[in-house]
């Protein structure tokens, strides 16, 4: 049985909007086809968290990420801070943990306060500043009232490496790493926009995660053999591609998965899963069993790490596919469908 | 409620507890002189829980615990999505729940009526519906589905002098008599039932009295959390095993045995009990409840001509002619058993209702991986 052998729709819907499987079918079957081949290096087919080229005896790492946050500002963060934190986050995935320059364009509604947009790069500066990184070039377009909603922001990223570390590498036995709290930015959001009108102390994780990650490559150097940032979709979204494309299962224990106890709490509220809910400060890292343990160390001694912790491993049995163990019993983990979490980052 | 009380019900979710329970089920199922032990909830919480919970994997192999016919958007028929979907096209505002909106009709659902530019409302609770109705200038219908929990909310509203354009087509329905339904389909092997805990806070344990007597098969009240399942199983296999068919409250923080008779005066009010077809299941006699005449203002069907004869002019979907919905909420066939299930039928596009629901067997099964065997994974490297 394969999963997600689907079909893309004749309209393109939210659902394919979400990370999950549909929108891997728009990739694959529209965007990807006749594009993207890049020989000795990972490209567009590979659906990775950017792009790897090979020059001299490097890879130049390329990521891209569009932003269409609502709202634009909320508790930890702002479309701004996530911008930036989401493409230096994408280059880390692959193993360049040190950006270069970003890119970024801003498409802008007709009628948007200029004090808001000051604030927003007020933030851009303080993320590009905390990531070591500057943004070299950009673009600017204007769109009438009501043709988009607020502010667009697409940022471009560029970085070399000696190694690459794809989201493909895993075999059975490796251990799943999550590197803190799960569905953290999610629930923060989808907290300030329900109906509900909860009144939380939730807050984003939006971070950037680059200096996390190169420590655990240097403790555990080729025994790191998987990374992925769980953004839309959470940590169920990103463990099914990774178990997709590495060609095992994975299962995973519940009970082991770091949890704020405000986030389990208003995911169990609002009937959103937290396993399902975007993390823009967090990585989900493969690793050969004989590292697991001191990468855990040395990502636990990272102030974005502390709450780091193994929390499954990949099985032979099951390719493609997610187990969580819940305490109870054992089921499937799901991935969200449909348009629960639109417009989350 | 609060993230902190929602946080305080998570002591229910101890899996050490739980062992403990998964092993007495173990015993009880063992010490059963027959096998398989099948068992019946009537609820698509309970169903909701066993899923996320993963227990179905934790249950004995030799016991059956089937999803009856719990879930209200499923058992919804299709005249009464009909009449929604008429009266929206006749340019009436319809407003309910996000489920209801797609649950199939003879051509159309509620969400077809409303890509075709008909007025249609998703709300979270009557009382939006009303203040719907209190803000604007034309009449709101509210499509009102549930069992006798929701019921109540529906009937709180209706004593409470709403606007005079609002008004309430009821498909509410009423557990207890598709409880006799089931228990006499020639097909079930059922043994017992675990009854639904947020129901019987209102009814109370006592009005499965009759059932108990007229069947002579158990009936375990329970609550959602899964150590209320666990226990809820545990309780009603000891009844079986012990061969004296009674009724057990297992969920004794909430449920009493007479309930909650405020809120049943208030169900009684404003609803009359009358029969009526389940979707897929059987006409049920007592098993509707609709407006009483006091009310009569407030009935949709008293207030318009519904004339949903033009949707029966299309040809239904051949798609719906295999629709194992009502076999599978009868507890006869499992999802697995229909070609639809997963293929042309997902929660993207639905065919029956019970992919539809939150609560419907079929979407929960398809959000949690259904009933694999999971028991046999192994760890390691293989």
């Amino acid at each position: 049985m394969t999963r997600n052998a689907r079909f893309v729709d004749e309209r393109i819907t939210l659902k394919y909007g979400t990370g999950g499987g549909a929108m891997r079918a728009l990739v694959e079957q529209v965007f990807a086809k006749g594009l993207g081949e890049v020989e000795d290096g990972i490209g567009l087919a590979a659906m990775d968290d950017g792009a790897a080229i090979r020059v001299g005896d490097q890879y130049l790492v390329i990521a891209t990420d569009s932003h269409v946050v609502q709202p634009i500002e909320f508790p930890g963060g702002d479309i701004g801070r996530l911008a930036i934190c989401g493409t230096v986050n994408d280059l880390a995935m692959m193993g360049a943990t040190e950006p270069l320059a970003l890119t970024c364009a801003a498409i802008i509604e007709d009628g948007f306060p200029r004090d808001d947009l000051k604030r927003i790069w007020e933030s851009i500066r303080a993320a590009c500043k905390e990531a070591g990184t500057t943004i070299v070039t950009g673009d600017t377009k204007v769109m009438g009232h009501g043709e988009l909603d607020g502010l667009v922001l697409n940022t471009t990223g560029v970085a070399l490496t000696s190694r690459l570390v794809s989201d493909s590498g895993l075999r059975p036995g490796d251990r799943i790493l999550v590197t803190g709290t799960m569905g953290d930015h999610g629930l923060a959001v989808m907290a300030t926009r329900n109906e509900l009108a909860l009144e939380t102390t939730l807050e984003s994780d939006v971070a950037p995660v680059h200096t996390l990650v190169r420590r655990a490559l240097d403790v555990g150097g080729e025994g790191v053999v998987a990374l992925k940032d769980p953004t839309r979709g959470g940590l169920s979204s990103a463990l099914h591609e990774m178990a997709e494309k590495s060609g095992v299962g994975i299962i995973i224990d519940e009970t082991a998965v770091p949890l704020r106890d405000e986030v389990r709490a208003v995911g169990e509220l609002l009937g959103i899963d937290p396993l399902v809910s975007a993390n823009e400060g967090k990585a989900i890292l493969g690793l050969r069993p004989e590292v697991a343990a001191g990468v855990l160390d040395a990502v636990r001694s990272h102030p974005l790490g502390r709450n780091a912790a193994i929390v499954g491993e990949c099985l032979a049995e099951r390719p493609g596919f997610v187990v969580l163990d819940t305490g109870f019993g054992s089921r499937l983990l799901a991935e969200a469908e449909g348009e629960l979490l639109p417009r989350i980052c | 409620m609060n993230p902190s009380d929602a946080f305080t019900q998570l002591k229910f979710r101890d899996p050490k507890r739980a062992r403990g329970l998964r092993d007495a089920l173990d015993r009880l199922v063992h010490d059963a002189d027959h096998a398989p032990v099948s068992v019946m909830h009537v609820c698509g919480s309970h169903e909701q829980a066993i899923a996320k919970f993963g227990l179905r994997a934790a249950f004995p192999e030799n016991l059956q615990v089937i999803m009856g016919p719990g879930c209200p958007v499923c058992v919804t028929d299709v005249p009464e999505v009909d009449e929604a979907v008429a009266l929206a096209k006749q340019s009436v505002r319809i407003a309910s729940y996000g489920d209801m909106l797609r649950v199939p009709g003879t051509s159309q659902s509620l969400a077809d009526a409303k890509a075709e530019g008909a007025s249609v409302d998703v709300v979270y609770s009557v009382t939006q519906a009303v203040e719907l109705a209190r803000e604007l200038d034309e009449d709101v219908v509210f499509f009102a589905s549930g069992f006798e929990t929701t019921a109540v909310a529906t009937a709180a509203v209706l004593v409470d002098d709403p606007p005079d354009n609002f008004s309430v087509l009821s498909a509410h329905k009423y557990i207890p008599p598709v409880m006799e339904i089931v228990a006499e389909m020639p097909e079930t092997k059922i043994e017992g039932f675990l009854a639904a805990g947020h129901a019987a806070t209102i009814t109370g344990s006592a009005v499965f009295d009759k059932f108990v007597e007229r069947h002579g098969l158990p009936v375990v009240i329970a609550g959602f959390e899964p150590l209320d399942v666990l226990a809820g199983l545990v309780k009603l296999l000891e009844v079986i095993n012990s061969g004296e068919p009674r009724v057990e409250n297992a969920f004794p923080r909430c449920v009493t045995r007479e309930g909650n008779v405020p809120a049943q005066k208030l169900l009684w009010k404003v609803f009359r009990p009358t029969g009526g077809r389940w979707r897929g299941i059987a006409h049920v006699p007592n098993g509707n409840l609709r407006l009483r005449d006091e009310f009569a203002k407030y009935d949709t069907r008293k207030r318009f001509t519904i004339d949903a004869s033009e949707l029966w002019s299309y040809a239904p979907p051949k798609l719906v002619q295999q629709c194992q919905c009502g076999d599978i909420m009868a507890g006869i066939a499992a999802p697995s058993d229909c070609q639809l299930f997963g293929k042309e039928c997902t929660p993207d596009t639905p065919v029956g209702a019970c992919m539809v629901s939150a609560e419907g067997t079929c979407k929960i099964w398809h959000q949690y991986g259904g009933r694999p065997d999971l028991r046999s994974i192994k760890r390691g490297a293989a």
